[in-house]
């Protein structure tokens, strides 16, 4: 008896769902030995990264917080993927977000202006929008690789946002350090519950995923994205409008990445310093695949990255696991993952031995 | 026999409540958990590194009486105030942030946790239960200005520099102004390398510096990338926090190497023995905060003797890194002689004196 892999006609719904949770259950396992190695108590290793992050109100909204830039920027980013827009700036104009927003935040400082804070919020989409209109032009008029625009455009966001808090934007009270004056109390987001740091933007991300949900079941415009993305041609021959879906993706995604960049400064920061964010653009990215590109796998992956990286600081501070060995961790979480997505496609097969070669007599005279 | 009355408990109620509120009183603790928050990974060289052996420090002085907690690249921001309020939560009676950008952090977990005690590096805001603690970097700069006075020949030194903030600024013009004390024509030229550690950056700034005539590397960056150039090339450079003499036998000169063991162990003390309190130091040579590396055996003795002049001259006060006349790039006259930059305008310092090409 051998096992053989062959190619599955339609992907499996069973393991659909069940090869996210055998992933984690390998990386547990695999987890479990490397922490003993390393001479940890595996219990203790695997419940700082699972449990104890979760077992507050205040964990859970510092899971929310970290989720929120995530969730916001992948389901932005999925639209354009399913159109074959390849959108890599998000970190850039999530930047030009944060400094939109925040140039607005410090203009308004002191004037009591009425309906501040929705007008900084503003600014910062409009930001992440303009950002992204330039990869959009160039893709839709000259056919300029979005790829490299966007995400070069992502390093230029970071020096033109240093650029503004260690000069024009430097608090002067600040002894001449680079950051900003602290935003007035009247554009800070504040939190949904007292004693925790979620604010308003963790709703509006689960409206999104709502809404991105229902377009994706009955409208016209998912058809198209993914008609696009799959086969251009046909989608040419239906007559969409391929400039049309790049702008359209572009700034969306834009867009929603200068949100979580504006609410990342009027919320938990409240100011601008020289970098707003760890990567969030750049880890959406995973997180969009990861999610299947589908608004509510996103929200799921969103939450177990979120839940990734706060699991490796709490493992550092509860089982005293080195930042290296939690990074490792977290490398195997999404390996597995990855992996684990073979089981959808392929399938494993017992195959017989072929008895016909047995009966094959060699002729004799 | 008194019979209890209602009125008896209440009062006995109240006097529990008035000794539990004289018994929170700080006092001494028979021991102690203290958590550090890092910036950067350990590693065996640098900024973080220091940090952590001044952590090891505080444990084998205390022994029993400690545990200590650290979590290693920290980014700065809303992830450190999450790290910090951990630490406080979960037991530790006292917090060494070790970074500038996690001071908005600091202040904003302190007042949920009055009995903790917080204490953060290089910052500026500080708090009843919040203590600033900083080194003067820049006598050390002093030293090693003076000796790459002696030692340059082009008189151009190469500076490679992580960015523009005031404790780097003073740190430039500390050597610059202690370099052209010995050598009245030599100039700094900086590269800025937007960073404290990327090692390839700051090898790439190294190299386009030696390749523009500088024969002599210092740094404000993290890596042992400059001295590495800098022995490749065969020209000379100075450590940054640690001695890094084995990454560069021949070219590294000496360090300036950041001493936190014995501030860390007096502080966790005074907590164990209930007199902590807030404050805002900043130690130099003097304090031991801040220390000169070993010499270079190549270096000529007289050089040595000049560094150890200067360095005793630091230390006793007779000598101070920014004394007058101090000219800036334009060559006009911003302190005159006889005087000395105060304190404060050191710590808010954005000039660069004449010399630097920055």
């Amino acid at each position: 008896m051998a096992l053989g892999i062959e190619p599955r006609t339609e992907a499996s719904a069973f393991w659909r769902f069940a090869s996210p949770v055998l992933a984690v259950l390998a990386t547990m396992l695999a987890g479990a030995l490397l922490f003993a190695f390393l001479g940890r108590d595996p219990v203790v290793a695997l419940r700082a990264f699972f449990v104890s992050p979760l077992s507050s109100v205040y964990g859970l909204g510092e899971l929310g917080l970290k989720a929120t830039p995530l969730v916001l920027i992948a389901v932005g980013l999925a639209f354009g993927f399913r159109a074959g827009v390849w959108n890599i700036g998000a970190e850039g104009q999530l930047t030009l977000g944060a400094i939109c927003g925040g140039g607005v935040a410090l203009a308004l400082s002191g004037t009591h202006a009425p309906l501040a804070l929705p007008l900084v919020i503003s600014a910062g989409i409009l930001g992440g929008m303009l950002w992204a209109a330039i990869p959009a032009f160039l893709r839709a008029r000259l056919e300029v690789n979005e790829i490299l625009v966007s995400l070069m455009l992502s390093y230029v966001a970071l020096l033109l946002l240093q650029a503004l808090v260690y000069g024009p934007w430097k608090d002067p009270e600040g002894f001449n350090f680079p950051q900003s004056r602290m935003f007035d109390p009247a554009v800070i987001l504040e939190p949904l519950w007292p004693g925790t740091r979620l604010h308003g933007g963790a709703v509006f991300a689960l409206l999104l995923v709502a809404a991105a949900w229902i377009l994706d079941a009955v409208g016209m415009a998912a058809f198209r994205l993914r008609t696009l993305g799959l086969a251009p041609r046909a989608a040419a021959y239906a007559g969409f409008d391929r400039r049309r879906i790049v702008w359209g993706t572009m700034l969306a995604s834009g867009g929603l990445a200068g949100l979580a960049g504006v609410l990342e400064v009027v919320g938990p920061i409240g100011q601008l310093v020289p970098q707003i964010s760890p990567g969030y653009g750049f880890t959406a990215i995973i997180v969009a695949f990861l999610g299947r590109l589908h608004p509510l796998g996103i929200l799921l992956a969103a939450l177990l990255v979120a839940l990734s990286y706060i699991g490796s600081e709490n493992a550092q501070i509860e089982a005293g696991l080195p930042q290296a060995a939690a990074g490792v961790f977290q490398g195997m979480l999404l390996l597995f993952l990855l992996a684990a997505d073979f089981f959808v496609r392929y399938r494993v097969r017992r195959i017989d031995t072929p008895r016909r070669a047995r009966e094959i007599r060699p002729w004799t005279p | 026999m008194t019979p209890i009355t209602r009125r008896m408990l209440l009062a006995g109620a109240t006097a529990g409540l008035t000794l539990a509120a004289v018994r929170r009183r700080p006092r001494a603790q028979a021991r102690l958990k203290a958590g550090w928050v890092y910036v950067g990974p350990v590693g065996d060289h640098g900024w973080t590194f220091r940090h952590d052996v001044g952590r090891r420090e505080v444990e084998a002085a205390l022994g029993d009486r400690i545990e200590t907690t650290y979590v290693e690249n920290v980014q700065e921001g809303p992830d450190a105030e999450r790290v910090i309020r951990q630490l406080a939560a979960g037991g530790h009676g006292i917090v060494f942030a070790t970074s500038f950008g996690f001071m908005n952090a600091v202040l904003r977990v302190a007042p949920q946790f009055p009995q903790v005690k917080f204490e953060h590096a290089t910052g500026y805001k500080t708090a009843t239960n919040v203590a600033v603690y900083n080194a003067r970097f820049h006598e050390g700069r002093t030293v090693i200005g003076t000796i790459a006075g002696h030692v340059t020949r082009s008189g151009l030194i190469g500076y490679v520099g992580s960015f523009p903030i005031p404790e780097v600024v003073m740190g430039i013009n500390a050597f610059t102004l202690a370099l052209r004390r010995v050598r009245p024509d030599a100039r700094v030229r900086v590269v800025w390398v937007n960073s404290w550690y990327d090692p390839g950056k700051e090898a790439d700034a190294a190299k386009a510096l030696i390749d523009q005539g500088a024969d002599v590397l210092a740094q404000h960056t993290d890596s042992p990338a400059a001295v590495q150039v800098a022995q490749e090339r065969g020209v000379f450079a100075f450590g940054q926090a640690s001695d890094m003499s084995r990454f560069a036998p021949r070219a590294h000169l000496t360090a300036i190497i950041d001493n936190w063991g014995p501030y860390y162990v007096e502080r966790c003390r005074a907590v164990l023995e209930g007199r902590w309190q807030t404050h805002s130091i900043w130690w130099g040579l003097r304090e031991g905060m801040v220390q000169i590396g070993p010499y270079n055996p190549i270096l000529p003795q007289a050089v040595v003797d000049e560094a150890e002049r200067v360095r005793q001259g630091l230390i006793e006060g007779r000598i101070h890194p920014f004394a007058g006349p101090i000219r800036d790039q334009k060559g006009e006259l911003r302190l005159p002689e006889g005087r000395t930059l105060s304190d404060e305008d050191i710590l808010k310092m954005d000039w660069y004196v004449e010399g630097v090409q920055a």
